[in-house]
């Protein structure tokens, strides 16, 4: 993954680019599954390398831009914040608890009871689910109030073919 | 030139045929990881984008005219927009029926009933949503690049 | 053989995070600021999921036979998180395709020139 991540950065033809991306969030969801998290994988594998790279490709189709030009002298201060901030970030991760540590703290104080409650309360066996729907319901109420949001948005942008309208509007003035 | 005609119009056929074959399934799947949430990976949102995809398969394959016709622009909207009244309309249930806002005891006899009831109602509607937001966003993309 | 600290995959994960943020803040192709932002949305998450993993565990779902699950806390909080990035990403492409037809170029700096010429 970390080879596909600098493809991304050196690549300038754009549509290798969003092929990459795709195999990019491919890649993910197959670790994903490594790390026991079946549900993300598969929003992950459905959202990223399906949905999303569908509306890049549209996207440049809309643009038809398919190089891209060398940008000015931006390079070296940007290279130099990337470490910086970088190396405080793995300096701030050096107290963390190990990969697969049991008693890390986040194991520790809600989850114990939504794991061993979650049948008597609920009833159902994935956790993931009514961990999502009944215990955290309020989030995933805003989601769908985000989703919502996200799609109005975009009809608000790109709803209607005003450029159709516009260009015939400015041919009927000209000759007016 | 009649060879490379030939090419073209064989290369259509297969889409069309494998599309049209697979499309049927692809909706099948769709409404197995919707109801089956409870017991495996799933649930509203994985099951709303997959049947967005077949969707806009069939969109990409046969054009976004046919597509608009079996999905006209009302049924994207109101799906939108009655998805997230389910779920709301769910929270303020619970509310009259006497407990907090989104607690699903209160939807049955039993405490455990209320809660299968108020989850599947929950991941239809969110269901729901997805798809008709990715549908939505996928056609204003797509039908935007006509001159 | 050296003997890697327990932490040496979040610091792989946080190298990509870097390679996404240089993306967004070098590139001068729209386009491409958000291919970085998704590298960037994606190993954030990859962080958070690594940090939820149990040695020995499986996946959070309760079935016979199985003691130890993973946390599947980080899981719900990545799952709408994931909707909420690609709702982000729809958003700013559709933003990009406006700007292209408004200006008629996808370069930032392109962009800035007709802005202070105009």
């Amino acid at each position: 993954m970390l080879v596909t991540a600098f493809a991304i950065i050196r690549i300038r033809n754009l549509f290798s680019v969003v092929i990459l991306t795709g195999l990019f969030s491919l890649l993910s969801a197959a670790i994903y599954v490594l790390m026991d998290a079946v549900d993300v994988a598969f929003t992950e594998a459905a959202v990223g390398a399906g949905v999303s790279t569908v509306l890049m490709l549209g996207t440049l189709a809309l643009t038809t831009n398919e190089e891209k030009i060398n940008s000015k002298g931006r390079t070296v201060p940007a290279a130099i914040l990337s470490i910086v901030t970088g190396s405080v970030l793995i300096y701030g991760n050096l107290d963390m608890p190990s990969y697969g540590d049991e008693n890390a703290p986040a194991h520790l104080h809600v989850v114990p009871r939504y794991l061993n409650n979650s049948l008597d309360e609920v009833g159902i066996p994935n956790v993931v689910t009514s961990v999502l729907a009944t215990y955290r319901g309020y989030d995933t109420l805003g989601e769908a109030f985000v989703v919502f949001t996200a799609a109005l948005g975009v009809l608000a942008i790109i709803g209607r073919r005003r450029r159709r309208r516009k260009k015939a509007d400015i041919e009927l003035e000209a000759k007016a | 030139m009649k060879r490379a005609e030939m090419r073209y119009m064989q290369h259509k056929v297969i889409l069309r045929v494998v599309s049209k074959f697979l499309i049927p399934f692809i909706f099948l799947f769709g409404f197995y990881v919707q109801w089956h949430g409870d017991f495996g990976p799933g649930g509203g949102f994985q099951a709303g984008v997959i049947f967005a995809a077949g969707f806009i398969l069939y969109a990409l394959i046969f054009g976004v005219d046919k597509t608009r016709k079996a999905v006209p622009a009302w049924v994207t909207r109101c799906g939108l927009a009655v998805g997230v009244l389910l779920y709301s309309g769910v929270g303020v249930a619970t509310l009259f029926l006497g407990e907090n806002f989104l607690n699903y005891n209160a939807l049955a006899n039993e405490p455990t009933h209320g809660q299968h009831l108020g989850i599947l109602l929950v991941e239809v509607g969110v269901g729901v949503t997805v798809c008709c937001a990715m549908i939505t966003i996928f056609i204003a993309f797509a039908g935007r690049g006509r001159k | 053989m050296i003997e890697f600290p327990g932490q040496i995959i979040y610091w792989a994960v946080i190298v990509m995070m870097m390679a996404g943020f240089y993306i967004v803040i070098a590139q001068g192709n729209l386009v491409k600021k958000i291919v970085g932002l998704n590298v960037f949305q994606v190993s954030v998450f990859l962080l958070y999921i690594t940090m939820g993993k149990v040695s020995g565990g499986t996946a959070p779902i309760l079935a016979d036979g199985f003691d130890v699950y993973s946390n599947p806390l980080p899981h719900v909080l990545i799952l709408t998180a994931i909707v909420v990035g690609v709702a982000t990403t729809s958003l700013g492409l559709a933003l990009v395709v406006r700007i292209n037809e408004e200006y008629g170029t996808i370069e930032d700096d392109e962009i800035l020139k007709q802005e202070s010429d105009a």
